[in-house]
């Protein structure tokens, strides 16, 4: 079978398991690195307990998925990642979860620190319970080279990580992560589902971005017992998106002002990012959007009166934001530091795969709303934010620029569903088709939010996938760091601003 | 600078004047259940069964529901044939024991008492908190933080989250305690010089949350630690945390909403 016969997927349509197209490892491996070269992305590759491993091609110009997989006689496989860097964490995670070994992978490492799931030999062979963190770091050697270990507890109200820097002086030559501190469980949990929490372990997969996960999970059930869901639906799920992206985004540049020493904004901001979240919860009960959509509909309409009651709030929150953003652009003293931190190479972004605020501040503009439309997002697109410098500067610049792209959508968004009907609620979802594959993406606030699941012969879900944008990003904030001073570490972290929950799970 | 100045005037003085008012909540917005235990049906279950944590209990005075374990989902709201559950409005949530986090249709919650003695003198007035997830959502995490920008101002109840344990006088812990997460715990709290507090913040700190039946979690703080405050939500709203931090420093009146 050649690439040109893959099945094409559009974002949240799915497909019978049969007709997922099995290659053999030789040709398997041959397309995606084929495909990659040709500008796809891998925007998944998993394994299931039976050594399939099975992947996803994005082909973002052409608005076109494609899946594949491949059946292994043997618990290992010639690595992708020596000629694919963009699969170096899904190979690290398919021989942690599954046991199966990826041979020749230049830095095959644990990822969460667990056993695999199948009861398949320990690939690290610890001989117990792994220890998080435990792991043969890279190290730089010479007299004048030292260590900086930081976490996995850090200096703030932030999640656990470990890192690990190789410096001269002030000078970080590598920057090592170590995450898994956060595992839950959340893909496990989710076999055999969808559960009565199911959409709860969703929406807390990442919890800072709800309704990006709660959406994906939403639109692959749809997909999954072939529902579609109405036009006013969607548009109060693009509001629910779009809210939370505003609400991270102001606060994520009040974060950023902050670490450079600049208090207007920093301050400013703080409090303006609870205005957004507030908005949300006037519909939904919850500053982080929880039980606000549901599978085939929403759990919590947004009424015609509601929107009319919201339209003055959207304006005064986005006149504040407006007010407290501008000062950045014109501080010679925020811009500087902003200019001459964190820079990512855009050929580098590509290689390793980028998605989201950070790929588009290195000019890759890749944004799932513009490349495989879901949701509102056709009828009502949304300009793609870029910059070029692929610094902090940039990646703040995007996030100002998106701010006001939402903030425009809202708007309208909120203007029409003033003026349309509410929907009765929506008649619940019929049963999963059995073995069916989904593949759902939604553009999160960080950027790509992958689901994939395919279903056993009753319509339960036989293997759930979780991709949050963090885990293709990490690696690019080690990347950014190279060659920066080890001070500017948290001002480089924020303008990333990763999950730590969404890579852990 | 002129920007900066004009920029300061136009936002204005934006801390909530709590707690001598209390700020608008949303109208959706889900606090503290009430059961109406007249209204349920002989050998009615519904909520029960529904309940996606098992947080609701039937007893011989009707359902209890355990919000350590509620999620504050409409769940069993929306199942209840007699609409004999609601939520309320009233954000007041943190207790000082796990049995106090139940509620029970006939009796009065108790909330959280204020500490007492050595820890009331020491504390009191003064409460530095190391914060640590330890396999949180970050949803918690994200309105334990907002508690310092200037709509809450936490600082002006001399309540400061710390850069190290060395500094701490108590840990605030979100999250279920994952495997993974277990000996920096124990590791953290053992740098707390004694005497020291433990607060509980969400559903998982308190009992797992939606991941109560995952082997990768140990179900909540107090399967490690010794809890002094747990502090129910998924997230719990700020105004909720805060209530629970000042109520525990014996800052707000028993009952009644407003304190002095």
């Amino acid at each position: 079978m050649s690439a040109a016969d893959l099945p094409i997927l559009r974002n949240g349509q799915s497909l019978p398991l049969r007709e997922v197209p099995e290659l053999s490892i030789g040709a398997f491996r041959e397309t995606i690195l084929r495909r990659i070269q040709e500008g796809d992305r891998l925007a998944c590759l998993c394994a299931d307990a039976d050594l399939h491993l099975y992947a996803v091609l994005a082909d973002d110009a052409g608005h076109a998925l494609r899946v594949l997989r491949a059946k292994l006689g043997a618990p290992h496989y010639p690595a992708l990642t020596p000629d694919c860097p963009q699969a170096h964490l899904f190979e690290r995670e398919i021989a942690e979860q599954t046991g199966i070994i990826p041979e020749g992978h230049p830095w095959l490492k644990p990822v969460r620190f667990h056993l695999p799931w199948n009861g398949a030999p320990d690939p690290w062979k610890r001989g117990g319970v792994p220890v998080p963190g435990v792991i043969d770091f890279f190290r730089v050697e010479g007299e004048e080279v030292h260590e900086v270990a930081v976490g996995p507890v850090h200096a703030g109200v932030i999640e656990p990580g470990h890192f690990r820097f190789q410096c001269h002086g002030e000078r970080v030559f590598h920057l090592e992560i170590a995450l898994g501190y956060q595992h839950r469980g959340v893909e496990k949990a989710l076999i055999g589902g969808p559960h009565p929490l199911s959409l709860k372990q969703a929406e807390t997969a990442c919890g800072d971005s709800s309704i990006a996960h709660a959406w994906a999970y939403c639109r692959l059930l749809e997909g999954l017992a072939g529902a579609e869901v109405a036009p006013r639906v969607d548009l109060v799920r693009g509001v629910a998106l779009e809210l939370e992206r505003v609400a991270n985004h102001v606060g994520d540049l009040g974060a950023l002002s902050g670490d450079v020493g600049f208090l207007p904004t920093a301050s400013f901001c703080g409090r303006i990012r609870g205005d957004w979240l507030n908005l949300s919860a006037e519909v939904c009960g919850s500053r982080l959007g929880r039980d606000w959509l549901c599978p085939g509909g929403l759990r919590q309409e947004l009424e015609p009166a509601l929107a009319t009651r919201m339209l003055p709030r959207l304006d005064r929150a986005w006149v504040d934001t407006k007010d407290a953003v501008e000062l950045l652009w014109g501080a010679a003293s925020v811009m500087i530091r902003f200019e001459a931190a964190g820079r990512v190479d855009p050929d580098r972004a590509r290689e390793i795969g980028l998605v989201g605020v950070a790929a588009r501040a290195c000019g890759v503009g890749r944004d799932v709303r513009h490349d495989h439309p879901f949701g509102p997002y056709g009828a009502h697109p949304i300009p793609v934010a870029q910059a070029e410098s692929g610094n902090v500067h940039s990646r703040a610049w995007v996030r100002w620029e998106e701010a006001g792209e939402s903030s425009r959508f809202l708007s309208t968004a909120l203007a029409s569903l003033a003026d349309s009907e509410a929907l009765v609620k929506a008649a619940p979802l019929p049963p999963l088709a059995p073995e069916q594959l989904c593949v759902s993406l939604t553009e999160g606030w960080r950027g790509e939010v992958l689901h994939l699941a395919w279903t056993d012969a009753q319509g339960r879900f036989a293997r759930y996938k979780i991709v949050d944008p963090s885990f293709h990003n990490w690696f690019g904030l080690a990347l950014a760091l190279r060659g920066e001073q080890v001070s500017d570490f948290p001002l480089c972290n924020k303008s990333f601003n990763l999950s730590y929950c969404g890579h852990d799970l | 600078m002129i920007h900066i100045l004009l920029s300061r005037w136009r936002q204005g003085y934006r801390t909530f004047p709590y707690p001598k008012e209390l700020p608008a909540l949303p109208e959706r917005f889900r606090g503290r259940p009430h059961i109406e235990a007249k209204r349920c049906p002989e050998g009615c279950r519904v909520c029960a069964d529904v309940c996606p944590t098992e947080a609701i209990r039937l007893s011989s005075a009707g359902p209890e529901v355990d919000l350590g374990r509620c999620l504050f989902c409409p769940d069993c709201v929306e199942a209840c044939p007699e609409g004999a559950i609601t939520f309320t409005g009233d954000h007041r949530l943190a207790a000082r024991t796990k049995e106090d986090l139940i509620l029970k249709p006939d009796e009065e919650y108790r909330l959280a008492a204020a500490l007492d003695g050595e820890l009331k003198r020491l504390f009191g007035r003064s409460l530095k908190l190391r914060v640590v997830s330890a396999g949180g959502c970050n949803g918690c995490e994200v309105d334990v933080n907002v508690l310092g920008t200037l709509g809450w101002d936490l600082g002006r109840f001399g309540i400061q989250y710390v850069a190290s344990p060395r500094h701490a006088d108590g840990l605030l812990i979100c999250g279920p305690v994952t495997r993974n997460m277990e000996l920096a715990v124990r590791k953290t709290y053992d740098a707390v010089p004694h005497p020291k507090i433990v607060i509980a913040v969400g559903a998982c700190a308190i009992q797992g949350g939606p991941y109560f039946r995952q082997e990768e979690q140990l179900g909540g703080v107090s399967s490690v630690l010794p809890v002094d405050l747990f502090i129910p939500g998924c997230p719990p709203h700020p105004l909720t945390i805060l209530d629970g931090l000042l109520r525990l420093l014996g800052r707000l009146k028993a009952e009644g909403r407003v304190g002095a």
